[in-house]
This record gives structure tokens, C-alpha cells and sequence, in this order.
């Protein structure tokens, strides 16, 4: 039920009210000297080189599209853990389909791991 | 109450959709977009379906909201370039498609008022049973060859990824 969510909402607004808070007075009562000097970006305290927003390697592109693959892999596992006792006990086949599945991602992965895609190199 | 919660996150979601594709700044885009997908998720827990709003903030609002960053910083957008607008093909095909979808969506909101609120899993079925209960029973069972097809279909991305992703960029970091 949705009443049953009461909580969650509780969370959110403790949550967004301390960080309000937080930001709000500092911001209200932190003294502010501002030079240009101050206001330079930090860069581990040398002087600043280049921009911020400099390319990427396509690595990270890699990277991500590979966890957003495994990552709803693992989406699937989840209701398919949930039903798997209630399941199992009309024959292996939740068993057998889940091992398709995983059999299909782990040529996937296999392939991701011959190519070198998961080493930075 | 429900009602009042509906249209907070209707709102935020209309309001950041379009702020989304108004702002120069790429970054900010995607900002928005993350708010976006959270109103979505809010949506789905109005809706009764837990699992596919934690699932919709898990994958899209973090793994794919990373995904779109990085494509960003690869191609490194500073400035917005303005395409000139006589592109008579483009809008055209572009209009018949929004039309396309617009009655689409017509058809399913009028099929949704009139023939039944909910389908075969009402509200009260889904909370005895349990969200995630019935989404795996349902997917490992009647809705087999959708799931055995996912898993092809993220085969394919694995590939596809790798393949495009092969190839040295010059001048990268």
C-alpha cells in the first residue's frame, strides 16, 4: 500500500531538510572574503593547467556500457531468486533457464575478457 | 493523498523533461534528466510496482545516467552548435512520428479508461502475493522468450560496445 511507503518519504524529507539546512546556513553565516585568487579552481595546489572539461578516453565508454550490461543481468536475477524455491519444486526448469541465460552473458563476458576490454592497457 | 503525490511528480517530471531539452550545458541536461527519472520512479511507487521503481532508479538514474556522462565528456560538447533550421525532410519525417506516437498514446489512455483500471494484477493481488513474486513468476514462466531474449540483446551490447570502443582515440587523456 502506499501508506506502507510513509517511511520512505520520512527518509527523503530528513534527508533533503539536512542537506537544505546544511547548505543553507553555511551559506547564511560562513564569512566570505572572495579574491580571485580564492576563487581560482583547486587543483591539488598547483597552479591550474589546462580546463576542466578535457576528452575522455573511450575506456571509460567501455567501462560503463559493460557495468550497464551486468548490472541489468543482476536486475534479473533478483525476482528470479525471489521465485526460485516456489519454482523449483515443478521441476528444474527455472534452474535450466536461468543456466541459458547466464551461459549466453558469460560468452559476453568471455569475449569482453579475450578482447582486453577489462584491462586499463 | 495519492492524488496530491501524483501530481508532484507529474509536474517535476513535465517541468525537468523540458528544462532537459531547453539548456545549452549537456551536464545540466543530464541533471535533469536524473530528476526525471526519479519523478518516473515516484510514478511506479504510486503505481504499486516497488521493484520497477528501484529497478528504474538502479539502472537508469545510476547506471545509465553514468553511461550518458561519459559519452558526454568523450565527445567533449563546450558549445552547443545550432544546425540551421531548413531541414524540410527531417521536421516532416519528425512531425509524422510525434503524430504517430501521440495517437498511440491516445489509443492506450482511451483503452485504459474505458475497458478495466487494471489488468489481470490489481492492486490488492499484487500486495498478497508481492511485487517482485509476481514479476518473476510471471517472467520465468509465461514470458520466457522475452527474458532468454534480453539476454541475447545484452550479448549484443556487450559486443557492440567492445567493437566500438576498440580503437585509439587520438589526442585523448
Amino acid at each position: 500500500m502506499v501508506g506502507e511507503l510513509v517511511p520512505i518519504l520520512v527518509l527523503l524529507a530528513v534527508a533533503v531538510v539536512i542537506v537544505a539546512g546544511i547548505i543553507g546556513l553555511t551559506h547564511l553565516f560562513g564569512p566570505k572574503h572572495p579574491d580571485p585568487v580564492k576563487l581560482s579552481p583547486y587543483e591539488s595546489g598547483m597552479e591550474p593547467v589546462g580546463e576542466a572539461r578535457t576528452r575522455f578516453s573511450i575506456r571509460f565508454y567501455i567501462i560503463a556500457m559493460l557495468f550497464v550490461l551486468f548490472d541489468i543481468e543482476v536486475v534479473f536475477f533478483y525476482p528470479w531468486a525471489v521465485v526460485f524455491k516456489k519454482l523449483l519444486s515443478m521441476g528444474s526448469f527455472i534452474l535450466i533457464e536461468m543456466l541459458v541465460f547466464v551461459g549466453l552473458l558469460l560468452v559476453g563476458y568471455l569475449y569482453a575478457w579475450k578482447k582486453g576490454a577489462l584491462e586499463w592497457d | 493523498m495519492v492524488t496530491i503525490f501524483f501530481f508532484i511528480f507529474a509536474v517535476t517530471a513535465l517541468v525537468s523533461a523540458v528544462l532537459m531539452i531547453t539548456y545549452k550545458n549537456p551536464v545540466y541536461s543530464a541533471l535533469f534528466l536524473i530528476l526525471t527519472f526519479f519523478s518516473l520512479a515516484g510514478m511506479y511507487f504510486l503505481l504499486e510496482a516497488q521493484f520497477i521503481a528501484i529497478v528504474q532508479i538502479i539502472v537508469y538514474a545510476g547506471a545509465i545516467m553514468v553511461l550518458f556522462l561519459f559519452v558526454m565528456m568523450l565527445l567533449n560538447l563546450r558549445q552547443e552548435t545550432r544546425l540551421p533550421i531548413g531541414r524540410p525532410f527531417q521536421v516532416a519525417l519528425g512531425s509524422i512520428f510525434a503524430l504517430i506516437l501521440l495517437i498511440q498514446l491516445f489509443f492506450i489512455v482511451k483503452v485504459g479508461l474505458t475497458v478495466s483500471k487494471f489488468g489481470a494484477f490489481p492492486p490488492e493481488k499484487i500486495n498478497k502475493i508481492g511485487s517482485v513474486q509476481v514479476i518473476g513468476g510471471e517472467l520465468f514462466t509465461n514470458y520466457l522468450f522475452p527474458f532468454e531474449a534480453a539476454s541475447i540483446l545484452l550479448l549484443v551490447g556487450i559486443i557492440g560496445a567492445i567493437i566500438l570502443g576498440r580503437k585509439k582515440l587520438p589526442n585523448e587523456m
